[in-house]
């Protein structure tokens, strides 16, 4: 991965710096206009915010009952992404929800779960940062309980109400728009994983650091 | 053996319970101050707003039972008790559930005082569908605590217990309080909507068994040092 990190950094400047020209040359939505721009980063948040979110539950799940510390590096790794993409998400969101709706927040069933697994995942970080010795697995407890609410907030509010675009609005794009869609989906998620691999690597050291001023100690 | 050890934990909360009765009137007097809170934020010319009512139910139930699950555990670890409790050699799912139902008791105790003050105060409709109601309440308590009391007792070792509770708590059992109050609600219209009732009652059955599972699961690993 070591010799990988350079060449990916370097496309994933690339793909953001290219993602806007594309994004412009899409062709325009017919209701919403300009503003329907925003979906081509308000989405690929989302993706790459539950892809964070399963990989923290996942690995938490394994450090908890394999106490692999390597898998709980991770998981803190993926549940600060959780949160970054998912702020995201929640800003994008807004700005188009004030044109399409009229106005910043609806209590709808994809909001109110987007906010709630953000909500969870700031939790998580607090706990990991204030909880004291031990709060690694408090921490991992707490991402496993955020990963299985997900389906119970999405079908509590579902059954609510709902008013925000269906997900079957992605197969339903037309082709100029398509291209530029999954192209800012491929650039989210390798920048999730450049930057996923980037904290991995800053735990390791800082475990690795630890271990040594252990050993230093020992003499 | 595992339920015999359940049973023994919950008679043990029990007797100290008894004993002093401290959780269960400071949780109730809380609750109760909740509600009374709640009817100055949320009433208007003497008249509650439409719907109030299962919010502050619900809002009360959720409030003390945090003020619950955090008393149990204090009292564990101010006699020094949890340890002798986890060194037993008795399984440790079993210990979960039997603190697990002591505070499921203890929230039911709370709310068969609550429910008949919040219908008073509010003039709502909750003995139209008793067993209904019932059902929601023990389902939605059992979630709520399910969940509450797996966290309190990882929290015990922890400098920070009395702030990360809820943190931890509150985000995570949204579900309930969202089923709880649209199922409440359901049951105070005008024709009581059964169905819609029913269903957040069977969303809120799932909860229970998904997250009592889970936390039978976790228990074990969370719980050894």
């Amino acid at each position: 991965m070591k010799k990988l990190f350079t060449p990916l950094l370097l496309i994933v400047a690339a793909m953001f710096a290219y993602a806007p020209v594309m994004i412009a040359n899409a062709p325009y939505e017919s209701s919403m206009g300009l503003v329907q721009k925003i979906f081509y980063f308000h989405v690929p948040s989302w993706f790459v915010m539950f892809t964070a979110v399963f990989i923290c539950g996942i690995q938490s799940a394994n450090f908890l009952f394999r106490r692999k510390p390597s898998a709980d590096r991770i998981a803190v790794a993926a549940g600060e992404l959780v949160v970054l993409f998912g702020l995201l998400g929640l800003v994008t969101g807004p700005l188009w929800g004030r044109k399409a709706w009229g106005v910043w927040w609806q209590w709808d069933a994809r909001l109110t779960m987007a906010l709630l697994l953000e909500l969870i995942f700031i939790g998580y970080l607090l706990v990991r940062k204030y909880g004291g010795p031990g709060s690694e697995k408090l921490a991992a407890a707490m991402a496993i309980f955020g990963m299985a609410n997900v389906p119970f907030v999405y079908v509590s509010v579902n059954i609510w109400r709902t008013v925000h675009p269906k997900t079957t609005v992605v197969p339903s794009l037309v082709p100029g728009m398509f291209g530029a869609f999954w192209f800012s989906v491929l650039a989210f998620m390798l920048l999730f994983v450049l930057l996923l691999t980037l904290r991995v690597r800053l735990e390791h050291q800082r475990a690795a650091l630890d271990e040594l001023y252990l050993a230093e100690e020992d003499l | 053996m595992f339920a015999r050890v359940a049973l023994l934990v919950l008679k043990k909360d029990f007797a100290i319970e008894v004993k002093s009765r401290e959780i269960l009137y400071t949780t109730l007097f809380f609750a109760v101050s909740c509600v009374l809170v709640f009817a100055f934020a949320l009433v208007r010319d003497g008249r509650a707003i439409d719907d109030a009512a299962a919010g502050i139910l619900w809002i009360a139930i959720a409030f003390a039972g945090t003020l619950a699950l955090g008393r149990t555990f204090e009292r564990e670890r101010y006699g020094e008790t949890l340890r002798a409790l986890l060194l037993a050699p008795a399984p440790r799912p079993a210990i979960y559930v039997g603190k697990l139902l002591g505070i499921v008791v203890l929230l039911l105790l709370a709310e068969t005082i609550l429910v008949p003050l919040v219908a008073l105060l509010f003039q709502a409709a909750f003995f139209a569908r008793p067993w209904l109601l019932a059902g929601l309440l023990v389902a939605g308590t059992i979630g709520f605590a399910s969940v509450g009391t797996l966290f309190a007792a990882m929290l015990v070792r922890s400098r920070t217990r009395d702030v990360m509770l809820p943190i931890l708590l509150y985000p995570i059992t949204v579900p309930v309080i969202i089923a709880g109050v649209r199922g409440t609600s359901a049951l105070l219209q005008p024709v009581p909507d059964e169905p819609a009732a029913a269903m957040w009652m069977a969303l809120l059955v799932c909860f229970d068994v998904v997250f009592v599972t889970l936390a039978l699961w976790t228990f074990e690993p969370l719980m050894t040092e």
